[in-house]
């Protein structure tokens, strides 16, 4: 299957601008469906961005992010070339994983 | 008597002038001139909208609103219909369990024709859409059809738009009274009231676009199908033009139709011909 993750980072001067989207239901576990049942709650709990091994944005998640949830945001120290790692871990247990280069 | 008289010959007078006034136009609305329609259809929303460019109409509601149009700039940095996107060219490049592809069942291999989907099947007899084709081309090779609203239907017809991006819609309408008559239901049905909020259509997308309707900002009915299908943040998920007609009749409070009902392929047929010239934007985002 292919990667629930598309990332893309582009290094200008010293910051790197990263932007992510990333495919996941997000159920908040507050959610009924069509035969009124409960659906059960599976959300990304924690979103791990590395540069080069050091991790430059950690999010802890819970129910209120929204479906297949969009993130932006940028960091200094990333050069061209470099590997910027994306993973992410949900309630379930479940987690995927992708590197991209930063251009 | 006199008094008598005189009143019925005044309104022998007014029904003989309301008469010859109704005369001419009543001739015009017998014949049926798509060509015509298209031209005074494009001109009412390109007069109620001087400073937009005729190809900007396929962007909706994002052509019409300052900010959103940023909200939507920044978004098609990243837009949210990637991944059923990928997911359709990988559909779409799979073979069915005999071999064959719908690659097979399309002109130029399926590639860059969007623009000429609705046509009319003259063999048939009636309108036939790209997602009526593409469960037809399933059929035809021992496939399952699949839900025409959403999901794989949305995933096949985005990366269909997709590679057809940028090219004019190019609906033609045969010498042919049935396919006349198609375009004619067509517009008899995007024009009529129904529900119980008694809304046709056009009282939304002809009438008030770039009005709001609650948070939503209505979009202009010109060049609306150029973008389907469609990511709409208010569904969570991709939708098509099959959707869309039924979420409209929905909304109106009105009983849908079948997706692909004689009725919605004729609406589907007016509406894309009246747009011919835009160019395919799809697949699109929406809020």
């Amino acid at each position: 299957m292919a990667s629930t993750i598309r990332v893309r980072a582009t290094a200008n001067g010293d910051i790197t601008e990263v932007q992510a989207l990333i495919q996941h239901p997000m159920d908040s576990g507050f959610v009924k469906d069509a035969q009124g049942q409960i659906i059960p709650p599976h959300f990304i709990q924690q979103l791990t961005f590395e540069c080069n091994g050091k991790s430059v944005f950690v999010a802890d998640w819970g129910a209120a992010v929204s479906k297949d949830p969009y993130v932006k945001f940028s960091f200094k120290g990333g050069n061209r070339g470099d590997d910027l790692k994306i993973s992410w871990v949900d309630n379930k247990g479940a987690s995927d994983t992708t590197t991209a280069k930063i251009q | 008597m006199k008094l008598q008289s005189a009143i019925q010959f005044a309104s022998a007078a007014v029904a003989l002038a309301a008469l010859i006034v109704i005369g001419p136009s009543a001739i015009a609305a017998d014949s049926i001139d798509p060509a015509a329609d298209a031209k005074a259809f494009q001109k009412y929303f390109t007069d109620k909208f001087p400073r937009l460019e005729l190809k900007d109409f396929v962007n909706g509601p994002y052509s019409m609103n300052e900010d959103m149009r940023r909200q939507w700039q920044e978004k098609e940095e990243f837009p949210p219909y990637e991944f059923s996107l990928e997911a359709g060219k990988e559909m779409f490049s799979t073979p069915f369990r005999n071999g064959k592809t719908y690659a097979d069942c399309f002109p130029n291999g399926g590639i860059g024709i969007r623009q000429d989907y609705p046509y009319f099947d003259g063999k048939e007899g009636k309108v036939v859409t790209l997602e009526l084709a593409l469960n037809r081309c399933r059929e035809a090779n021992g496939e399952a059809p699949i839900s025409y609203v959403k999901d794989d239907m949305a995933a096949l017809t985005a990366y269909m738009a997709f590679t057809s991006r940028g090219k004019p819609f190019d609906i033609k309408i045969p010498n042919d009274p049935r396919a006349l008559e198609a375009f004619e239901d067509g517009k008899r049905y995007f024009y009529t009231r129904r529900g119980q909020l008694n809304f046709s259509c056009a009282s939304c997308h002809v009438q008030n676009p770039g009005e709001r309707i609650r948070a939503e900002i209505l979009a202009p009915a010109l060049g609306i199908l150029n973008a389907m299908p469609i990511y709409r943040s208010e569904w969570g998920g991709m939708g098509t033009i099959s959707r869309r007609f039924v979420t409209c009749n929905i909304q109106t409070r009105g009983v849908p139709l079948e997706p692909q009902s004689d009725e919605y392929r004729n609406l589907e047929y007016y509406l894309s011909y009246v747009s011919n010239g835009l160019p395919i934007s799809g697949p699109g985002a929406r809020p």
